[in-house]
């Protein structure tokens, strides 16, 4: 795995559907500022900088890497945008993890951001190529005909999503920086929305945010304040259209899991790991990745689900912070979720704090649940 | 039989409009607004108003001679949105009546604000004045036409074009299309059967060259029922289902109709809809969608 690497800082915009008041230079500025002062540090203490996001297409902004080098106090260093779609903020943490890990830098800059409302995302996914039919279906399209098969092979029952959809907004009332914030959130409120792409709702459903997320890494002799220690860090992708291929458990997500656990040293993820920050822009992903991620044997992670097992208050707390079911700045999602996973081994998730958490996971996915990148903090040092 | 109402038209109006005498205060208002500056007075108290006032309206007092230039931009502090303007309005289109607060001032002054609809309207809206051409300005306060909001977003229209071929195989593919049939791909590695057509194998990387034509019937795997519309995507609710033609190893996303949506089943046997072959050119349109056969579900 390399040389010891940290998380010494962690910087997050609040998420809301428009910010109108900043450019997206000055959003992405906002989130690595304050990810520098939880660290300590200034943009001259930062050796690399690595930025994620969606395709260009989300915001028209061609090579974005290249125009915000100014606003991330890269001028004069190296600076490499990741592009993994919705995985992206995952793998941008991991980019930057490995150039620690490497011996290449001390300190490393990772930042993840978008703007949704700069344009639209079923849009910018849904590029139609000549001598194709025309047939929109946008995330939701895509991912709906796998959640239905995964109802119909676990036997789910149907308000498995919802109480997903409520659990996590309950969580995201606790979380300053969550984008739905709905009091009195609860399963009548779900269910009384209608159906986007059936079997989702539209409450189970991530909205479109505007945010930026940024981490400040160091190596063992840089880290300062309060660090969470990677203890583990592993990327997958596979074809689309391999033969075969379950939509429903990806392979290379389960390859992903085995990798990042081995690292880590562990072999039974729900008895060891005490909070965890999964990918889930749809509420029926819950139980699709605590089966694939092994938390739940196949067929069965809908039972965790509806035993509150990974409510704020069960044994295995899933999203915390609300997750992307409260938060959705695409390219930013899977680094919100690794910086979150950070936040509860340092002890500074703040009212969203799962009491003595030590060890986390932070996951993404992203293109047709083809790309994965996971990785495991530790309040110890591993 | 009662009669008519008796009605007139009647308009009062003193010819040529009243002579107003503006007073010091008021006056150098006007004056500095002939010139393009906006001006408010400072009370004893130190406040500024805008519109200067004579006599302060909490003491009763004289306003001080100290004029300062206030503005010109100012923010929103309240609201009313003008759906069918009069005669008489500032504005012939609708347009909202503002309360705003020229920065520097301590009072709001009413005046239009020039908004594409009431949505760009809030509290807090930073706006500055849009001016007549100075040949126009009378010394009055519709030398302001209106107020309008601060640039805070453009618009980029952003085009690519693009010359797009398809390649060999998915030419192949639609040629096969053309002529109804589905030609798809076997990987003689994996004996795994690809549709549509291609010419390697994205398991083990193999070239494929062997082609085989596939049934145009197939079965449901599964399916979303779409209830979002989009100007680009058929009439709402539309069903996108993975469809496993007979003797592929991979589904291949398509329509179904001539079913209600809510009726289409996973296990659900379907086949091609063709467009008729004078109407088909080198495209996936030929398929219009797959209809269910009637036959018994499979077991999935």
């Amino acid at each position: 795995m390399g040389n010891r690497c940290a998380v010494i800082g962690v910087g997050q915009t609040r998420y809301q559907t428009r910010r109108r008041d900043v450019s997206i230079a000055g959003l992405v500025r906002e989130a690595a500022l304050r990810a520098l002062e939880d660290a300590g540090l200034t943009f001259k203490d930062i050796d690399a900088v690595v930025i994620g996001k969606a395709p260009d297409l989300f915001e028209g902004v061609m090579m974005p890497e290249a125009y915000l080098a100014d606003a991330l106090g890269a001028a004069g260093k190296p600076m490499t945008r990741v592009h993994t779609a919705g995985s992206v903020g995952g793998s941008t943490a991991l980019v930057g993890a490995s150039l620690i890990q490497g011996g290449v830098h001390d300190r490393v800059l990772v930042v993840a951001f978008e703007k949704q409302s700069e344009s639209n995302a079923t849009w910018a996914l849904s590029t139609h190529l000549p001598f194709n039919a025309s047939l929109v279906v946008g995330a939701g399209g895509y991912f709906a005909p796998h959640i239905r098969e995964y109802m119909r092979r676990s036997a789910a029952p149907d308000h498995i999503g919802t109480l997903v959809a409520v659990k996590d907004r309950q969580n995201a009332l606790k979380n300053p920086y969550a984008h739905l914030r709905i009091p009195g959130i609860n399963r009548q409120m779900v269910e009384s929305t209608p159906m986007l792409w059936e079997p989702i709702r539209y409450l189970e459903t991530c909205p479109s945010s505007d945010g930026a997320c940024a981490m400040v890494l160091a190596s063992e002799d840089k880290v300062t304040g309060t660090p969470a220690w990677v203890h583990g860090t592993a990327m997958r992708s596979e074809p689309m259209a391999r033969a075969d291929r379950d939509t429903v458990s990806p392979q290379a997500g389960k390859d992903c899991a085995a990798d990042v656990y081995r690292q880590a040293g562990i072999t039974d993820p729900r008895r060891e790991i005490d909070v965890a920050e999964v990918y889930v822009p749809f509420s029926w992903y819950e139980p699709m990745w605590l089966e694939n991620l092994g938390f739940a044997p196949e067929g069965e992670g809908w039972k965790l689900t509806e035993a509150g097992s990974t409510a704020l208050d069960g044994d295995i707390p899933w999203n915390a912070s609300g997750g992307v079911l409260s938060s959705n700045p695409i390219g930013a999602s899977g680094l919100i979720r690794f910086a979150e996973a950070a936040q509860q081994v340092r002890g500074m998730a703040g009212e969203h704090q799962v009491d003595g958490a030590r060890t986390a996971l932070g996951h993404a996915y992203g293109g047709g649940a083809q790309f994965f990148a996971m990785w495991i903090v530790g309040a110890q040092k591993p | 039989m009662p009669s008519e109402p008796l009605v007139a038209e009647h308009a009062l109006e003193f010819p040529g409009g009243y002579t107003r005498t503006t007073g010091p205060v008021i006056g150098r208002f006007l004056t500095e607004l002939r010139d393009g500056r906006i001006v408010g007075v400072r009370t004893a108290e130190g406040r500024v108003l805008v519109p200067p006032l004579e006599y302060e309206p909490e003491t009763g007092e004289p306003v001080t001679g100290d004029y300062v230039e206030v503005g010109p931009a100012g923010t929103v502090m309240s609201w009313a949105w003008v759906e069918s303007p009069r005669k008489g309005h500032p504005l012939d289109r609708p347009f909202a009546w503002a309360l705003i607060k020229l920065d520097g001032a301590d009072t709001a002054l009413v005046h239009a604000v020039g908004a594409d609809d009431a949505k760009a309207m809030r509290p807090g809206l930073r706006v500055r004045p849009r001016w007549k051409p100075e040949a126009d300005r009378i010394g009055h306060i519709t030398d302001i036409s209106c107020f309008v909001p601060e640039v805070t977003a453009m618009v980029a229209p952003i085009r690519m074009e693009y010359r797009v071929r398809p390649g060999r195989s998915l030419s192949r593919f639609l040629e096969g299309v053309r002529d109804g049939v589905f030609l798809a791909g076997r990987c003689t590695h994996c004996d795994k059967v690809y549709v549509p057509f291609r010419t390697s194998c994205p398991e083990c990387g193999s070239a494929i060259s062997e082609e085989v034509e596939l049934p145009d019937t197939g079965t449901v795997t599964t399916f979303a029922i779409n209830n979002l519309p989009d100007p680009r995507a058929p009439e709402v609710p539309f069903v996108s289902a993975y469809i496993q033609l007979d003797g592929a190893d991979v589904p291949m996303i398509a329509l179904v109709a001539d079913v209600p949506a809510h009726e289409v089943r996973q296990g659900m046997r379907v086949r091609a809809v063709w467009a008729p072959p004078e109407e088909r050119t080198l495209s996936m349109a030929n398929i219009r969608w797959f209809a269910p056969t009637g036959e018994p579900d499979v077991e999935l």
